[in-house]
């Protein structure tokens, strides 16, 4: 399935000049902290968060609607509008390059090439008025060097790994002849064209109903494994969590509060927000007839945050300490961090607090 | 599709039929007729006989029922009768008419579209900077100048600014030529009130592109394909300016028909003797016969051009399907 594709960037001084560690990190994202001006004031939807993907990796982040999941997602490709918005500080490293400093025409070749997005609503975020084999040629023609019908024989054969029947009819359809999970598969295929390093799934299977959710994240796995295509899955549904990724960043107001395998987080959470959502969804693995406990309240406004922690308002555990000290990612147990005053004493208190 | 043309053709005749009966009884409730106004007109001793030679000679003493039914044989079989007030045939006087009218309304449309369409969509990419506040002033003055107005500062400045060039006023020819006759003339004749009423035209037609521009511009497909690392001027022109195109269609579609009936006060100030200024004259003199072929006929533009409106839709949007 090779194909030349231009200009395709590979920094030799990075992979020379990093250390063992950082060599099969393909994304590595400092800091990042991303602001829009509102009417009442600058709301930081994103605070400063720092995470990796390494190569071929799936990684998730995990958290309530209006955390920031997507925003800082979608900062990585600097797709957030400018104004309202504003990448504030931060760097996101990809391949060693900082996609922060890339000019407007740098980060357009980065786009669709090397990290390709899925998006959550595959109604609206496909063209209702261009056909679905344009769709899919144009990111080829735009950045490789391939022919209309090379572009053509390459989106059938990505129609058809996606599992799209009937592919040379598809081509000449438009979104609103397929079903949602075919409008789906086609996204991914679209995503698949330029053979990316990295997709970016913003809540992938949300809008799609549940049997379908199923088959499209075990095609996304499949594809990932086989192309060896790393992945950062943004979701709500902890469901996927324990299923497809292997790290996992739970985000909860603009912020990382928790992050490990995902073995950890779902065995061993560490921080009452996690705690709160693993409670608030049924699981195969606790006994029938658990009670579901909701997380009660809102996030919190982001306008109005203090110098507490945010979740305190929310929080069962919440000391004196928390209304006026904003706790750190600390390490719990290797790579597993928890931003919580009480992650080391959670265990036994979720006992007897429950 | 070919049928849901049909069937849509076929659905003129009720429409025709309402607004027939409807112009024909409105004609009917002004109080007086031709024959008065005509007799009266000449200023001599007005003679009831001769008032009703006149109308028996017209048709106007005939029950309305037959009147009506004299109409609407006549519609359909294409006929149209004469003028009550010069003699001549209906077809005649709006033929010699139409052309200039309709060579206008083209010629305005695509001023209109012309400069609408690019500064629509600047404007809206460029929203909240000095380009869009320039374009919107533009629009703005373009829908609060009254045509008639623009008209005659067009004729004056021409004037002034001839006389200061070469020396002598010049003044745009009052007769029409056709186009193919002589097109030095004919446009010389026809730009100017294109333009007068085109720039109100554009100024509608801008501010609809913005905003449909601005709707679409923030749907998820434009984000899609910026992901997709698309180049802005394909992001623009091919995937958001295709889905805005939609009320843009509509309007230039009824502001065009509205043209084509509609020029009323812009052909009398340069003068043109065009559908407008036949369809006054035609109302005040009661001229029953031509005012009814003229709504009839307005009636048929607006209905022809709502269909190839909707026809055009499902050029556009693939999801828009008639059956």
């Amino acid at each position: 399935m090779g194909f030349a594709s231009k200009n395709r960037v590979t920094n030799p001084k990075f992979w020379e000049a990093s250390g063992g560690w950082s060599l099969d990190s393909l994304l590595e994202i400092t800091d990042l902290t991303t602001e829009f001006d509102t009417s009442d004031g600058v709301v930081r939807a994103v605070g400063g968060i720092s995470y990796s993907v390494g190569v071929g990796e799936v990684v998730a982040i995990v958290g309530e609607s209006g955390c920031g999941k997507s925003v800082g997602a979608m900062s990585i490709l600097r797709l957030i509008p400018e104004p309202p918005g504003r990448i504030a500080k931060g760097q996101v490293l990809f391949e060693g390059r900082d996609l922060l400093k890339l000019s407007n025409a740098e980060i357009r070749d980065v786009r669709g090439r090397d990290i390709a997005m899925v998006f959550q609503e595959p109604m609206t975020s496909l063209n209702p008025v261009l056909s679905i084999g344009r769709q899919l040629t144009e990111t080829l023609l735009r950045h490789t060097d391939m022919s209309e019908s090379q572009a053509k024989d390459r989106a059938l054969d990505l129609l058809r790994q996606v599992g799209i029947s009937d592919p040379a009819r598809r081509l000449t359809q438009y979104p609103h002849h397929l079903s949602g999970g075919m409008r789906q598969r086609a996204m991914i295929a679209m995503a698949l064209c330029c053979e990316p390093k990295l997709i970016i799934a913003d809540e992938p299977t949300t809008a799609l109903d549940v049997t379908i959710q199923a088959q499209i994240l075990e095609l996304m796995k499949d594809l990932s494994e086989r192309l060896g295509v790393a992945q950062l899955i943004i979701t709500h549904n902890l469901g996927v969590v324990a299923r497809y990724a292997k790290r996992v960043n739970v985000m909860y107001a603009g912020k990382i509060v928790e992050m490990g395998t995902a073995k950890e987080i779902y065995h061993h959470p560490r921080h009452p927000y996690t705690l709160g959502l693993l409670a608030s969804v049924p699981r195969l693995d606790q006994p029938r007839g658990t009670i579901l406990i909701p997380i009660e309240g809102q996030p919190p406004d982001l306008t109005r945050l203090d110098e507490g922690c945010a979740f305190r308002p929310r929080c069962r555990f919440a000391t004196d300490r928390c209304a006026y000290e904003i706790p750190e990612l600390e390490s719990v147990a290797g790579d597993h961090m928890s931003a919580c005053w009480q992650h080391e004493d959670l265990d036994q208190k979720k006992g007897t607090a429950a | 599709m070919y049928k849901y043309a049909i069937k849509r053709i076929l659905l003129m005749i009720p429409t025709l039929i309402g607004a027939g009966l409807l112009v024909f009884m409105l004609m009917r409730m002004i109080p007086g007729d031709v024959c008065e106004i005509r007799l009266g007109g000449t200023g001599l001793m007005v003679d009831k006989e001769q008032i009703e030679i006149c109308r028996d000679s017209l048709g106007l003493n005939q029950s309305m029922a037959k009147q009506f039914y004299d109409f609407a044989v006549g519609i359909a079989t294409l006929e149209f009768g004469d003028s009550m007030w010069t003699g001549r045939p209906v077809t005649e006087e709006i033929a010699i008419r139409f052309q200039l009218t309709l060579q206008i309304a083209i010629m305005a449309t695509l001023t209109a579209v012309i400069i609408a369409l690019p500064f629509g969509v600047i404007s809206a990419i460029k929203q909240n900077t000095w380009m869009d506040y320039c374009i919107r002033v533009f629009s703005i003055a373009g829908i609060a100048t009254p045509s008639f107005w623009l008209g005659i500062m067009i004729i004056l400045g021409l004037l002034i600014a001839s006389q200061h060039l070469f020396g002598e006023p010049w003044m745009m020819p009052i007769e029409y030529t056709p186009i193919w006759e002589d097109p030095l003339a004919n446009l010389s004749q026809t730009i100017w009130p294109a333009v007068a009423v085109g720039y109100r035209y554009a100024a509608v037609v801008v501010r609809m592109t913005r905003s449909a521009m601005l709707e679409v511009l923030r749907e998820d497909y434009v984000r899609t394909a910026r992901a997709k690392g698309l180049f802005e001027k394909v992001i623009i022109n091919q995937h958001a300016l295709k889905n805005a195109l939609l009320p843009v269609i509509t309007l230039v579609g009824i502001e065009f028909a509205f043209l084509i009936g509609g020029l009323v006060v812009t052909e009398q100030v340069f003068n043109l003797n065009g559908l407008g200024k036949l369809f006054v004259d035609a109302v005040l003199d009661h001229d029953f016969t031509l005012t009814q072929a003229l709504v009839m006929m307005v009636v048929a533009v607006f209905v022809v051009v709502n269909l190839l409106v909707d026809l055009i839709y499902a050029w556009v949007d693939p999801r828009i399907h008639y059956s």
